[in-house]
Order: C-alpha cells, then structure tokens, then sequence
C-alpha cells in the first residue's frame, strides 16, 4: 500500500497525459540532440556549403544583390524541410526498424500526441540551426534586410511552420506503410523540392501552374511571403500577395493537421491488420 | 596478392552493391528514382542562370556551369558511394564484420561497392548531358569532341575518386554517430573549391589555392574541354595550362591522393581492429 502512494503511483490521464506526452517526445529533440556537438557542426556545415556555392553562382553571374539574400533565406528553410523528410516522415519508419514502433503503440498515450511532441521539438532545434545559418550567411556575404512589417513576418513564419509539420506528421503516417524503400522516397523528395519550392531563386520565375501546385508544400509561399517582407525588391518578386499567401498557408495549416490526424488513426489500422508493425525489411 | 581472391572481391562486390541500389522497388520506380534526382540538381541552376540571364543560354558561362554539374554526379555517386558501404554494412545491415572474416579482400570490397553508384551515376550523367543539348541548347558537337581526352579523364578521375572514397572509408571506420555525413561535407566542400559550377576567380584568394591543389579543379576543366574545347578556355583560370599540363597535373595529385588512400585506410582499418570498431553498431 504504501508504494501505490508515493509519487510514482501518481497517474496522469487525458490531456494532462496528451500534453506530458508532447513534452516527453519533443525532449530529445530538443535537450538529447543538442549534446551531439559533432552534429551540430554538420548540421550547421551542409546547409553552409550549398548556400556559398549558390551564392558564388550568382556572383559569377553578376546577379543583384538581393538573390544573395534569396539563397541565404532558401538555405536556412532547407533545415526544415530535411527535417520534416529525416525526422518527422521517415521517423516512424525508424522506429519501426530499432523496435520502439510497438511500444508506442502499446503505451497508453496517444499517437498523435507523439507526433505532435516531434514536430514541437523538431521545430525549434531546427529553428536554432535555421538562425545561425542565416546569421552565418547574413554576416559572410553582408546581406541587407528591410523588413516591412513584423507582425507579417512572424504571422507567414508561424503558419508556414505549422502547415509544414502538419504536412510531416501526415508524411510520418503514410511511411509507417513504407519497408526499406522509405529511405529512397525521403532521399528523394531533396532536390526536385528545392526546385519547385524555389528554394534559392523566387518561385514567380516558374510558369504559374507550377508555381500553384508547389504551394501545397507550406515552405513555397512561407519563403515567397518571406522574401515579400524582408527584402527591398521583395514585392516585385511575390508569386501572390502576402495577404492571400497567409490565408491559403492557414488553410494549409488546418487541413494537414485534421488529415494527419484521421490519415495516422487509418494508417496504424492497416499496419495492426498487415502486421506491418514489428516488421523490418532491410 | 592473390588475383582471383582480389577479381572475386570486387567482381561479388559490385553484384551486391547493386542489387542493394536497385531492388528496392520496381525497374520503372527505380529509373524514375535515378533520373529526377539528378535533373532536379540541374534544373535549380538553369533556373538560377535564366532568371539572372534572361533565358540568354548562349553565354560560354552556360554550358561551364551545366557541364561541371552534371560531372560533379561522379563526385558523390563514387566517392561517397565507397565510404557509405562501410556506414551501410556496420550500421545498417550489420553485415561488416561477415566480411572481415571471409575470405576477401576489404578494399577491393568497397571499391566494387561502389561501382553500382558509378552505374547509376553515368545514366544520371548521360541524361542530364542529354536534357542540355536537346532543350537547353548546350552546344556539344560530336564530331569536335576531343574523345580520347574525355575518355582517358573520366576514367582517370572515376579511379580518382573511387580512391578518395576509400580514404574516407578508412575516416569512416574509425568515426561513430557522424561517419554518414563525411562522405557528404567532402563532396560539398569538393563542390565549391574545384569550381564545379563557377570559375574559380569567383572564390577569394586564399580559398582559390585550396581549389588549385584538389585533383577534381584539373578534372573538370579537362572534361569542359574535350566537351566544348573554345568554350571552356575562355575562362581565365586554368588557361594559361594546356590540355596536356593540365592532364599531368590530374596524374600527379590522382597518384598522391591514391597513395594517401591506401595509407590512411591501412592505418584507420588497423586502429579500427585494435579499438573494436568493426562490429559497432550505434543505432545513429
């Protein structure tokens, strides 16, 4: 009896055990990763190196300043998105693969609020790599910022981010179905992304189609948006007007989120039914 | 050394490495999968170039760009594909330590591992090449192409590369938690020093000897020049060399940095078996 009163035998449910949950999942993303110093430096270091190369492009090309700018900002949102490829869609599949997939499963939380702990912690360690990147390429090619309005900016920057893990917990739904084969379809959605997001040239110098269909991604009118209010041309390069762009991103936002929800609950059905779950398909 | 152990080592390698690249999925998935990749890396430049250029792809600066791309695949297809076997087989497979104890050859083992990537990389190569002259108008004439310089280059820089692939394969044994992004920072750090995509003036002074001592700066240039011979002499870099200064200088640091492979992973593979790297798994 007396063990069932200390502390321990303290039992969080509802949304107290939703919430705890959250916090205990975005932990290592958040305290865990940051001790890894090595790959901080690597993390800081990749995204670096494309951005100077693209940079250098440009300046051979004798290009106006403000695309230095562009490659600067498109470098540090490329944090993100691999992190919405590596770390929110393909990490069930990791998970999958060294076990701890079942015990999520058979834990009394609910999933969602393991998904919702990774994109929270995944976001802000990624947001802290984002910001050096952009100080570092900033102060290296002594890029000029004339931001517009704030609370716009902070607005576009909040919803792209939350549409954008919203998009990565319903990418991780969808890889949980996903055998060895999850490691190519992440590895592949880097480079054709970078070109139709407009990663590092603004997305108005695609055809506008294009243009229109890459705005499903959240980080295409995020950065569009982005670019609109932080640099002095900005509003001759915007593919819509700041004020659409948020609009659309909201809506985004929302519809990833509720689909992630229903899209995990049906996905894990199947995974129970095809025992998909403990399997590992090296 | 023993010559069928060594060709059975490398020739098994090479089966094994590709089946572990291609069969993951079906031949029209893994085509597509091979080919988007690497038109996608090209795309972002010749959209960059035609948003700067007003779609004015006739510049000599075009096809200097264009080219160095589409040959830098090689770069991280073999370089990176030799080192990642080891990252692959320890961590992944957990399969590293059979292979120590069979009866093959270590280094001739990752070298044919990465052979399925330098497949792999030449159709990426040829495609991307192809795309250029059909619709982007890189102006390649066949009948003007310098072709055993391109030939003796590519193969020259493809043994090149696949040499420093092992050196970082031995870096790579001796590595936990990071040993995946070795292969990739060197290829990025090779990106901007050789000049792959801009000409080296772009880079300041003290960088631009750094690019002058990297065996990829002369591979380039020489395969730009076989390819678009006038072309790529326009740029002031490297013009005062001529093709076969420029080749000697390809076989000297191939034949250094090849030498250095073979040290570093003999040391690295040695202090690997002392520490018991073989068989670590960190599960990163």
């Amino acid at each position: 009896m007396t063990a069932l009163n200390t502390k321990y035998s303290h039992k969080d449910t509802g949304w107290r055990l939703f919430l705890k949950t959250i916090l205990a999942r975005a932990y290592p993303r958040i305290i865990g990763q940051q001790r890894e110093t090595s790959w901080l430096i690597f993390d800081l270091l990749m995204p670096m190196g494309t951005v100077i190369a693209y940079v250098l492009v440009y300046k051979a090309l004798n290009a106006p300043e403000e695309y230095v700018g562009f490659v600067v900002m498109g470098g540090a949102m490329t944090a993100f998105w691999m992190n919405i490829l590596w770390s929110m869609s393909s990490q069930l599949y990791w998970e999958k693969e060294t076990g701890n997939l079942a015990l999520y499963i058979m834990a009394p939380n609910s999933m969602m609020a393991i998904l919702l702990g990774m994109a929270l912690g995944g976001m802000l360690a990624t947001a802290l790599r984002a910001l050096v990147v952009t100080l570092l390429g900033s102060w290296i090619f002594d890029v000029t910022y004339a931001v517009t309005d704030f609370f716009q900016l902070f607005a576009v920057f909040m919803l792209a981010m939350i549409a954008l893990y919203g998009m990565g917990m319903m990418m991780a739904s969808a890889f949980l179905l996903f055998g060895r084969e999850a490691w190519h379809m992440a590895n592949l959605a880097q480079e054709p992304i970078f070109l139709a997001s407009g990663f590092y040239f603004p997305i108005k110098s695609l055809p506008f189609w294009v243009a229109a269909g890459a705005s499903i991604i959240p980080l295409t009118l995020g950065m569009d948006a982005m670019r609109q209010l932080v640099f002095p041309s900005g509003s001759k390069i915007g593919f819509l007007n700041v004020s659409t762009e948020i609009i659309i991103l909201s809506v985004l936002a929302v519809l990833f989120i509720v689909t992630a929800k229903y899209l995990l609950a049906y996905v894990e059905k199947i995974a129970v039914r095809e025992g998909r779950l403990t399997e590992s398909r090296r | 050394m023993n010559f069928s152990e060594s060709w059975r080592s490398f020739r098994m390698a090479t089966w094994l490495g590709w089946q572990i690249e291609s069969n993951w999925t079906d031949p029209f998935l893994f085509a597509v999968y091979s080919i988007v990749k690497p038109l996608s890396g090209a795309a972002i430049l010749v959209v960059m170039y035609a948003v700067i250029s007003q779609g004015d792809f006739t510049s000599p600066m075009f096809p200097y760009i264009y080219l160095g791309n589409a040959f830098y695949i090689y770069v991280g297809a073999v370089m990176t594909g030799v080192s990642w076997a080891v990252v692959d087989d320890r961590e992944h497979y957990k399969t590293l330590k059979y292979m120590y104890i069979a009866p093959i050859r270590i280094p001739l083992y990752l070298l044919g591992r990465g052979v399925a990537r330098f497949i792999t990389g030449s159709i990426a190569v040829i495609i991307t090449i192809t795309a250029g002259v059909l619709f982007l108008k890189v102006p390649l004439n066949f009948a003007e192409i310098n072709w055993p310089l391109f030939f003796l280059t590519l193969i020259l820089g493809v043994i090149m590369l696949a040499m420093l692939g092992l050196l970082l394969a031995g870096i790579t044994l001796t590595v936990a938690r990071h040993e995946g992004f070795i292969g990739e920072a060197t290829a990025g750090a090779l990106y901007i020093f050789s000049g792959a995509v801009f000409p080296l003036d772009v880079l300041p002074n003290g960088f631009r000897q750094v690019g002058f001592f990297m065996p990829t700066t002369y591979w380039l240039e020489l395969l730009r020049r076989s390819l678009v011979g006038n072309i790529a002499e326009a740029f002031p870099t490297l013009s005062a060399f001529s093709n076969g200064q420029l080749l000697g200088i390809l076989v000297a640091l191939s034949i250094f940095f090849g030498v250095m492979g073979v040290f570093v992973f003999r040391r690295c593979d040695r202090i690997a078996r002392e520490r018991g790297l073989i068989d670590r798994t960190t599960n990163y």
